[in-house]
């Protein structure tokens, strides 16, 4: 199966959806601040962050995480493109929601929770992902996933979002 | 990030990059235009990091950085030291007035002795020209050269660079004055090599004993006349007399190189509003400098030493990764 797999419509109703879950396995999501790992992470983190809100009804803090010098993939020789890491406040005894466009190996996420450790001693993380395609190399599974797509290893999830000047969609492509 | 890319480690360097592969960093003047702007952007890169209310990144974690500072140096030891620690690397410090050094040991036994210790990177200063490259002959660690003798000082040459381009986005073009003891100074030859490289035209300026016109081989422009040498400078990057260098005098007294080069208000007159005001410091005040330009706001001196720590950092990062496969 390759083509469109997720369309602006569909894409939206599914981050409300992904919402509605954080809110219902956190109650009132006090002490609830969402993180997402850049760059994707990111933009998606600060979706939710506001539809989130509307659901519970107060303000919901959202960060961003760079996990570059994190990973155990760093090429020394090349240049790491580094972006912020900032969170708002303290995250030690808050729930953390990571949040990312794509789960695949999980490597991404080890480096995450490795950064986020560097950062402060938060209550639990959670795990939201936009797509599920398997993969994993490492224990770890999302809490709150989008979309689950079984995929080859070589075919690719390209994730566009309007805020990186397309429309929003996810495609499946097979290696060009 | 980047969680979509298929069997490709994310890590892979970019088209566009050449990788770094040098095992040492000796100097600037071997480096190719393509090596000193892959150490600005990396540099550029880690200066976000020093900006994050926890400085500290895991990529050299388990790497042994050895300060091995045969010559005393307090900035650029600290500098180094600090850019290895928010790396996560372990730091020797390593001073020759406490060391074996003293007791006859020459320098290569030293280095063979921190070898035998595992130490994978050595950070040399020394005052003899050519010593970082004496060791490359034999080292199986990585060299970084943190200054020798009047020779280079190639990580003062790349802040120099760095802020410069963080300023004017650019070095191409720019029209770079370096002003003081040119002769004894490794940071103006450092400094010399990057901007050359990088494009800029660059004038030297001095008493006529410290800026010899064999300077204009390199691709200098040559000049005794202060405000000649000011009025069309994109940049001014001003040199510290050094007295402890010179083995006679070269000039009558600090008083008339004041009288004569100093940057005071009445020749800042002379400098283009814009333009930058550097010092690799520590300032004289009142000798090469007037307190109130190091102060004003057309002075980057303490930006140098910000963005020196974000260099070093680059350069103990990239070097870590590049290939020992010329090690004897």
């Amino acid at each position: 199966m390759t083509g469109v797999i997720l369309d602006p419509a569909t894409l939206g109703r599914t981050l409300t959806r992904l919402a509605h879950e954080i809110a219902e396995r956190n109650g009132t999501c006090t002490d609830l601040v969402l993180v997402g790992i850049q760059r994707r992470g990111v933009t998606l983190a600060e979706r939710l962050g506001p539809l989130l809100a509307g659901m519970v009804g107060h303000p919901i803090g959202v960060g961003c995480i760079d996990v570059t010098m994190h990973r155990d993939d760093l090429d020394w020789r090349s240049l790491p493109e580094l972006r912020p890491t900032a969170l708002p406040g303290d995250i030690t005894g808050k729930t953390v929601v990571l949040v990312d466009d794509v789960l695949f190996h999980g490597r991404t996420i080890r480096a995450a929770l490795d950064a986020l450790h560097d950062l402060g001693r938060p209550l639990r993380v959670q795990l939201a992902v936009l797509i599920d395609r398997g993969h994993r190399e490492l224990p770890i599974r999302a809490d709150y996933v989008g979309k689950n797509i079984p995929t080859s290893i070589h075919q690719r999830i390209n994730v566009r979002l309007t805020e990186d000047g397309g429309t929003d969609t996810v495609t499946l492509e097979e290696p060009g | 990030m980047n969680s979509n890319a298929t069997a490709t480690p994310t890590g892979q360097t970019p088209a566009s990059v050449t990788p770094w592969s040098r095992q040492h960093l000796l100097d600037l003047q071997s480096l190719a235009p393509e090596d000193l702007t892959l150490i600005l952007d990396t540099a550029r890169s880690f200066k976000a990091i020093n900006e994050r209310s926890i400085k500290r990144v895991p990529p050299l974690r388990g790497k042994t950085v050895i300060n091995l500072f045969v010559e005393p140096s307090t900035r650029t030891r600290i500098s180094f030291e600090l850019a290895a620690l928010r790396l996560s690397a372990d730091v020797i410090n390593f001073s020759a007035e406490a060391s074996s050094l003293k007791k006859g040991e020459t320098l290569r036994d030293t280095v063979r002795n921190l070898e035998a210790l595992n130490a994978d990177v050595i950070i040399l200063r020394h005052g003899a020209s050519g010593a970082p490259h004496y060791l490359a002959r034999f080292a199986r660690s990585h060299i970084i050269n943190a200054g020798d003798g009047a020779h280079e000082h190639p990580t003062q040459g790349l802040l120099d660079a760095f802020t410069i381009r963080e300023h004017k986005g650019r070095i191409e073009g720019l029209k770079v004055t370096i002003l003081g003891d040119i002769l004894f100074s490794r940071v103006a030859r450092s400094n010399i090599w990057a901007l050359l490289k990088l494009g800029a035209h660059v004038t030297l300026c001095g008493p006529p004993t410290l800026v010899p016109r064999v300077f204009e081989r390199f691709g200098c422009r040559v000049t005794w006349n202060l405000e000649e040498a000011l009025r069309d400078a994109d940049v001014v990057n001003l040199l510290r007399v050094q007295h402890e260098r010179q083995r006679v005098t070269l000039f009558p007294s600090l008083g008339e190189y004041t009288a004569l080069f100093g940057l005071n208000q009445a020749r800042m007159k002379w400098v283009k509003p814009d333009a930058l005001i550097m010092h690799p410091g520590p300032i004289n005040r009142g000798v090469e400098i007037e307190g109130d330009i190091a102060d004003g706001n057309q002075s980057v001196i303490l930006e140098q030493v910000t963005n020196g720590l974000a260099v070093r950092m680059a350069v103990l990062f990239l070097v870590n990764g590049g290939r020992v496969a010329d090690a004897k």
